[in-house]
């Protein structure tokens, strides 16, 4: 193998917002865990159970598409598990009041920015480390969601939302169309507004960007703010699929998120990273937790499962820097 | 020095706030009952404060506090034997701690995504062990660890007190302690100086897991029973104790003395809470708001001194 040429870490925008040059270490796993829960998964290879990945990993792509640029900034938001559980309440809340689900959608959306720009401000204005400014916040969104509801469910959001999410154009379930949405604009509207280009270089080269005269902390601001609204878009597949909201519903996702980014070869360091990459990792999980489903192993040993996938992806991405 | 003396003043001004506001709080009995509750947290958060001291973190110390805890009540009531069950709790934790260290000194991960990642996989290990049950009814003797009384002072009080100052040693006037500094304040120069990172990375991260599994014993032998969920809140609570104490996330100042303060402090603002009869569901709220407020006041603090500097 040769070593790639001096300078490699200059990173066009081609680059950062493709698939990356180095094939992540999840794509070397995707293949054979698919390879092995085709044989040995009753009903995996089949076209109802693969579209159930799909829907079962649409709210992770929602979170893990801007979760890998706030990772790209040097960053973290854990709070986004939270969040989304707390705009998933207020959802709900204004649907079983009748107030429309235009409404309720602003309104998470609302909630969910609300609370990206204030990760934004204690991390940028503040000058905050990222994982204990949304290690706080996630506290916040957790109390007031409880708060809010009690500790309970909150039930009977009428028939609007659990009808659309149900809905199926061309036979492909709503979920999957909102997460192919979802990708294809941070994909390409994002990376075409340099959007993507800037994130990758507020961690990469912040002094160089800063020269160009781009306002690199509004940007800063605005990736943690797109997680945020991200988190509220989330909301709407998270009460459709469950005909409800509650408090702690999707406690814990931004790990999956995290997990996903990193799986997908996304770097803590230096901004490197690619949407693309993401998509490999949030499509592993979705697969190994349906996999595992299938082969009957319990829903908490999917989530150590998780861990340990994050741990192999890492081994594989140093053994093959070598 | 002055710092301390600045934390204990809101400690006396908090408690002062509570004597006033409730009947209950300036009593022997509620009083006790916050030292032992300090005491949990303060075991909790002690092997915490030495990662942060290297400018690192390990957020798995309440889901570890879960799983040895569990872990220890499940040998004790299949062997009939508290040493078993201790050493069981306790090889744990410092299991946890060794690939914790493992994660970030070998694959080179972020420690708290390490240590984050562990949390979850502890989580989910946790609630497969157990599979929904609970065990409880340990022996009256193993429960005086954690509910009994000498000298009319809880027992946790005491186990604080030692590793207080072990750790306080162990921190001001070992080599050990002085390099865990060193190493926080700039690992870069701490290398150059000839000390072995990696090596005392590894060996902070196995502190802080041990601590977990000594503080799972404890916890466990005050709570009575073990079911999956018990180590879920201890985690926010082990963090601020540590920020609130004067511990910078930044590494190379802090002290298990301001970590214990920390504790003390969190614990009246939860009993103050509990006192005054505010829904139990406010504490991540409160707890989340805290935690923003100390680290705010870490890094103003930090720009205060390179300001000077």
């Amino acid at each position: 193998m040769s070593s790639p040429p001096k300078g490699g870490h200059y990173r066009s925008t081609s680059v950062v917002s493709g698939f990356s040059r180095t094939v992540p270490g999840a794509a070397y796993l995707l293949a054979p865990l698919v390879v092995v829960f085709a044989i040995f998964g009753h009903g995996f290879a089949t076209l109802p159970n693969l579209l159930n990945i799909g829907v079962q990993s649409s709210i992770l792509l929602l979170l893990s598409l801007p979760m890998t640029l706030v990772i790209m900034t040097e960053g973290i938001d854990l709070s986004m598990g939270a969040v989304l559980s707390l705009c998933g309440v207020v959802m709900a809340t204004l649907l079983t009041k009748e107030k429309g689900l235009a409404a309720g959608l602003l309104a998470a959306l609302g909630v969910g920015t609300a609370f990206g720009v204030a990760n934004g401000v204690l991390v940028v204005g503040l000058g905050l480390p990222p994982f204990v400014a949304t290690l706080g916040t996630l506290g916040i969104a957790q109390g007031v969601a409880l708060v809010l509801t009690g500790g309970q469910s909150v039930v009977g959001i009428g028939d609007t939302l659990p009808a659309l999410y149900a809905r199926e154009p061309l036979g492909v379930p709503f979920a999957i169309w909102s997460a192919t949405a979802a990708f294809v604009v941070f994909r390409f509207a994002l990376t075409r507004t340099r959007f993507v280009s800037y994130a990758s270089a507020i961690g990469g080269n912040r002094e160089a960007l800063v020269l160009a005269g781009v306002p690199a902390n509004l940007y800063h601001v605005a990736v943690y703010a797109l997680g945020g609204f991200m988190a509220g878009a989330a909301a709407l597949l998270l009460t459709g699929r469950i005909s409800s909201g509650h408090p702690t519903a999707a406690i814990g996702m931004e790990f999956d998120a995290v997990a996903a980014v990193i799986v997908g070869g996304t770097s803590f360091e230096r901004g490197k990273g690619s949407l693309g990459g993401t998509l490999v990792g949030v499509l592993t999980i979705g697969v190994l937790k349906n996999g595992l489903n299938l082969l009957d192993v319990s829903s908490s040993l999917q989530v150590a499962s998780i861990g340990v996938l994050v741990v192999v992806a890492l081994v594989i991405d140093s053994v093959l820097k070598r | 020095m002055k710092a301390v003396a600045y934390r204990l003043i809101a400690v006396a001004l908090i408690g002062a706030a509570l004597t006033l506001a409730t009947d209950v709080f300036f009593t022997p009995a509620n009083l006790l009952n916050v030292l032992r509750q300090a005491s949990l947290t303060f075991l909790i958060a002690s092997g915490l404060t030495l990662t942060i001291l290297t400018a690192g973190l390990d957020l798995s110390v309440g889901a570890n506090v879960g799983l040895s805890a569990c872990l220890a009540a499940t040998v004790m009531k299949s062997t009939d034997s508290i040493a078993l069950g201790a050493v069981a709790g306790l090889g744990f934790g410092v299991l946890v701690g060794v690939l914790n260290g493992l994660m970030i000194t070998l694959l080179k991960l972020p420690p708290f995504i390490a240590t984050y990642g562990m949390l979850w996989t502890l989580n989910g290990v946790t609630y497969w062990f157990m599979g929904g049950e609970t065990i409880h009814g340990f022996s009256p003797g193993f429960r005086q660890l954690g509910s009994g009384y000498w000298l009319g002072v809880p027992v946790p009080i005491y186990v604080m007190a030692v590793f207080l100052v072990a750790g306080g040693i162990v921190t001001r006037y070992t080599t050990f302690g002085h390099e865990v500094y060193a190493i926080g304040a700039n690992r870069e120069a701490a290398r150059l100086s000839g000390v072995p990172v990696r090596a005392r990375l590894n060996l902070v991260y196995m502190l802080s897991g041990a601590m977990a599994g000594l503080a799972a014993i404890v916890y466990l032998a005050r709570l009575n029973s073990a079911e999956a969920d018990i180590g879920e809140p201890l985690t926010l609570p082990a963090i601020a104790a540590v920020l609130i104490g004067g511990t910078s996330l930044f590494g190379g100042s802090g002290s298990l003395t301001g970590t214990l303060i920390g504790a003390l402090t969190l614990t009246l603002v939860v009993n103050g809470m509990n006192l005054l009869a505010v829904d139990a569901n406010w504490q991540p709220l409160v707890t989340g708001v805290i935690v923003i407020l100390s680290v705010w006041i870490d890094v103003i603090t930090r720009q205060r001194a390179e300001a000077k500097a």
